[in-house]
């Protein structure tokens, strides 16, 4: 059964378009990749779907309800949850608050701050400094750890390696399963193919706000998902 | 020994100032919000005080159980209703809405009650107080006055701190649409604060009058005092905040004691100096965060 | 040779400027036709208002510097006019300008102190700095700011009355047009365009090398002087002054700002038009001030957040116009007109 369909979205800021009649549909319990270049529209994607983007056009239905018509800030309590861009953790809350305004919506699950440390050890002796004095990896853990203390049904990944040391990556990567492995479907934004491709279910390459490929990592060749990234027409 | 007490009255003054500048420290600490009509929605305060505690046949002492939940609705409704569609990054709507407000409520105010000073009687509490030796008496109404300040702003402090609503506060101030992320609504936090700023405003409002009297043109006079507190406390420190209006109530004080001992500077100008010194020395307050 | 020019003005604008030269002619006359001075005792204080309002509009819609503050300035004019022509027997009308020098000096510590503070923060310390130059001058025992003053028949160099009726109303207006002049020069210079920039983008700007703190400091001190000279005019036509009309925060610049607000905030039409509306206001509420205020206040209130670009946005919006060629426009083939 597909969690999320998305029909026809255009989205963008101002005048500016960033999306066009886009179609994605993710089922239950999946992990979804998208890739692209820079501009591609893979973040104005995902905030259009936590609502802090406004779409233009197109449908979007979550869990079978009408995403679109609900507000930003009460999409977390039906499920939606987001590691934004850039982390953006709060200076203001050292590490353990972070954690726990992740849970304000207060959607019942299993995610505490207990539970986030056991998949990021890394937080155990963090978890009472403030956050800003935080390495790119240890604040990426806050990030994620933060998302899931909303207990989501569908979490939204934005740039997760973006910025962090190899080694780094693949610690946050480590911790997927154990996201994946509570029932949570989760949408990753990866600028890195092969990455991407090694964790995902389904892929989706977007082009200038267009859908350029989709399908599975075993369907697709390495070829095709090159030539969908650059925009270069495949010799066929 | 007239110096002494000078700055022991001042540092009472300085309480109320501070219970006055609670919320405009607050809304800019949350939101960047600058409030031009908070001298203003002080006085009115305190005529609600008058009309309620005339109405009621009450001691206006327990007329804030009335005054204080209203004007605390009536910021909730505005800020919802009319300041969230000035905020922005173009500060020029919200000083206009709220300049504007405060030029209608002083205007409204004298259209209703007259410029004729008022005054609130609270019976023996206003005369009575502890004599400390023959020359220094506190007073004991300031002294509860400043006690509520010190409550006020404390209790703020642990809210923000502590509490599931304060950590969404500090969470929105820092980045209003990540904290959409976490589910909260920052229109409605918005919403909250500026109750709390227009509760401890009506909260001083009637404090200052029940101390002196006052007319309906007095707001921009307490605007002023209330953001030299801020400023020279620290732009979203509350106890910087506390401290400020301490300062400046001892620079009142002191600044008439000089006026009247030597014809020479006054109240409201030695506070105003001291803020132009902390502003040239300390741009960011004694106990500011640094860079703002 | 290029096809494409870079182009100000537009047949309205062209229209605009001629109708503003001719309207400036008929006001510059009026005083002969105008026998009994029905219309010249009014339009002295219109004039003066819309100098006031082109000053705050040049600060806050183009500066981003939202003063309320201005009428540390005016009060400043006056009482230097005081000083100068009262005191030191210099002409009245030659005293003007240095009233304007004086508010321009002061102008400088003043930006001093509070270009440190951002945006509303700002607007409360020009405020408090506008009380502390009001608190000083009330206490002084050589300005006497807490009596009534007035200029005398002999400081006023022996004039005739209607002589010096007609001179302070041809200084009004020139205050008035020069105010207008001065948003529509600075905007047209290089200076306008690093303020538009900074207007659209002020790290933007920074980073293409604008100076922004020297641009708006420029254009505070240009305000501070204008606004002085505009004091000083006051006084010449007012019977006396004390510290507290002097320096009034409700007639000098809230007033002003409600005007500017109303009429249209950043464009050099819409304070001239919040004037008119303030002046049609005020002669439907004669006697009435505390209805004026709350009128005006309210309105100006309700405009901020529902109209932001005021009366002249509105009308921009029906019907795009511009009568002051302060815009650059590319004008060659294939460029939409």
């Amino acid at each position: 059964m597909s969690l999320l369909e998305v029909r026809e979205l255009s989205a963008g800021y101002g005048d500016f378009q960033a999306l066009f009649d886009l179609d994605i549909t993710v089922d239950e319990g999946k992990t979804l990749a998208i890739i692209g270049a820079n501009g591609a529209g893979k973040t104005t994607l995902l905030r259009a779907l936590a609502g802090v983007v406004p779409a233009m056009s197109g449908s979007v239905r979550f869990d079978g309800e009408d995403l679109l018509a609900i507000p930003a800030h009460k999409r977390v309590e039906r499920g939606i949850s987001m590691v934004p861009e850039g982390r953006q953790l709060f200076p203001s809350l050292n590490v353990r608050e972070n954690l726990q305004i992740g849970a304000y919506s207060g959607r019942p699950g299993e995610w505490t701050v207990d539970r986030v440390v056991e998949i990021f050890p890394l937080l155990e002796r963090l978890l009472d400094r403030p956050s800003d004095v935080l390495s790119g990896g240890e604040k990426q853990a806050v990030a994620i750890g933060r998302a899931l203390m909303s207990n989501p049904h569908l979490m939204l990944l934005d740039e997760v390696s973006l910025g962090l040391a190899p080694v780094v990556v693949k610690q946050v990567y480590a911790a997927l399963p154990a996201i994946t492995g509570t029932g949570t479907t989760v949408l990753v934004v990866e600028q890195d193919i092969a990455q991407a491709t090694a964790v995902a279910d389904d892929l989706v390459c977007l082009l200038e706000g267009r859908v350029r490929l989709q399908g599975t990592p075993a369907e697709l060749t390495r070829e095709q998902i090159t030539s969908a990234y650059f925009g270069i027409e495949a010799a066929s | 020994m007239i110096w002494v007490n000078a700055i022991v009255q001042g540092v009472l003054l300085g309480g109320l100032f501070a219970l006055f500048a609670t919320g405009l420290s607050l809304a800019f600490g949350v939101m960047r919000f600058v409030n031009l009509a908070h001298g203003d929605l002080a006085i009115l305060g305190a005529y609600f005080g008058v009309t309620t505690s005339d109405a009621l046949g009450v001691n206006p002492l327990l007329s804030l159980f009335i005054v204080v939940p209203a004007m605390a609705a009536l910021g909730y409704v505005l800020q919802r209703y009319a300041f969230n569609y000035a905020i922005g990054d173009d500060p020029l709507p919200s000083i206009l809405v709220t300049f504007g407000l405060g030029i209608v409520i002083q205007n409204a105010l004298l259209e209703r009650y007259s410029a004729d000073s008022q005054g609130l009687d609270a019976g023996s509490i206003e005369t009575s107080s502890i004599e400390l030796t023959d020359d220094i008496a506190i007073g004991t109404f300031p002294l509860i006055i400043l006690g509520v300040a010190i409550l006020v702003l404390g209790g703020l402090g642990l809210f923000l701190a502590r509490t599931r609503m304060g950590r969404a506060f500090r969470a929105t101030s820092d980045d209003p649409i990540t904290a959409r992320l976490m589910g909260i609504n920052d229109r409605n936090i918005y919403g909250v604060v500026m109750a709390i700023a227009f509760a401890t405003v009506a909260l001083a409002g009637v404090f200052l009058g029940i101390r002196q009297t006052f007319g309906p043109s007095d707001g921009p006079a307490l605007l002023l005092i209330g953001f030299e507190a801020v400023v020279i406390g620290g732009l979203g420190s509350l106890w910087g905040t506390l401290l400020g209006g301490v300062i400046i109530g001892i620079a009142q004080t002191v600044g008439n004691q000089l006026d009247v001992e030597f014809g020479f500077l006054n109240g409201p100008l030695l506070g105003h100096i001291i803020f132009l010194v902390v502003l040239l020395v300390r741009p960011n307050g004694l106990l500011g965060r640094r860079s703002r | 040779m290029s096809e494409y020019r870079i182009s100000r003005s537009t047949p309205e604008s062209r229209g605009g400027v001629a109708f503003f030269a001719a309207l400036t002619l008929v006001l510059f006359t009026l005083p002969w036709w105008d026998g009994d001075g029905s219309l010249r005792t009014p339009l002295v204080i219109v004039l003066l208002y819309v100098a006031l309002a082109q000053m705050w509009n040049l600060l806050a819609g183009f500066a981003g510097l939202i003063s309320i503050g201005q009428q540390m300035f005016v009060g400043i004019g006056t009482y230097g006019l005081l000083t100068f022509a009262e005191e030191w027997g210099i002409d009245p009308y030659l005293s003007v300008p240095l009233c304007g020098l004086v508010a321009a000096l002061v102008s400088i510590p003043v930006a001093f102190f509070n270009f440190r503070l951002v945006a509303g923060y700002f607007a409360i310390g020009t405020w408090v700095s506008a009380e502390v130059i009001r608190l000083l001058v009330n206490d002084s025992g050589s300005l006497k700011g807490g009596e009534v003053r007035s200029l005398t028949r002999e400081s006023l160099g022996g004039y005739a009355k209607e002589t010096r009726d007609n001179v302070t109303y041809w200084l009004a207006l020139a205050l008035a047009v020069g105010a207008t002049a001065i948003v529509v020069f600075v905007l047209r210079s290089r200076v306008g365009l690093a303020l538009r920039s900074v207007r659209d983008n002020e790290t933007g700007a920074r980073g293409l090398g604008v100076d922004v703190t020297r641009t708006k400091a420029l254009i505070w001190v240009i305000a501070a002087f204008w606004t002085g000279c505009v004091g000083a005019v006051l006084l010449l036509n007012a019977p006396s002054a004390t510290s507290t009309s002097a320096f009034s925060v409700l007639s000098w610049t809230a007033l002003v700002i409600f005007m500017v607000v109303i009429g249209g905030n950043g464009s050099t039409t819409g304070p001239i038009l919040g004037v008119l509306v303030f002046w049609f206001l005020d002669e439907q509420l004669a006697d009435q001030d505390t209805w004026r205020f709350i009128i005006l206040g309210g309105l100006a209130a309700v405009m901020a957040i529902v109209a932001p670009k005021g009366l002249y946005g509105l009308l921009q919006q029906w019907k795009p116009l511009q009568f002051f060629p302060v815009r650059r426009r590319l004008i060659g083939p294939g460029v939409d007109e």
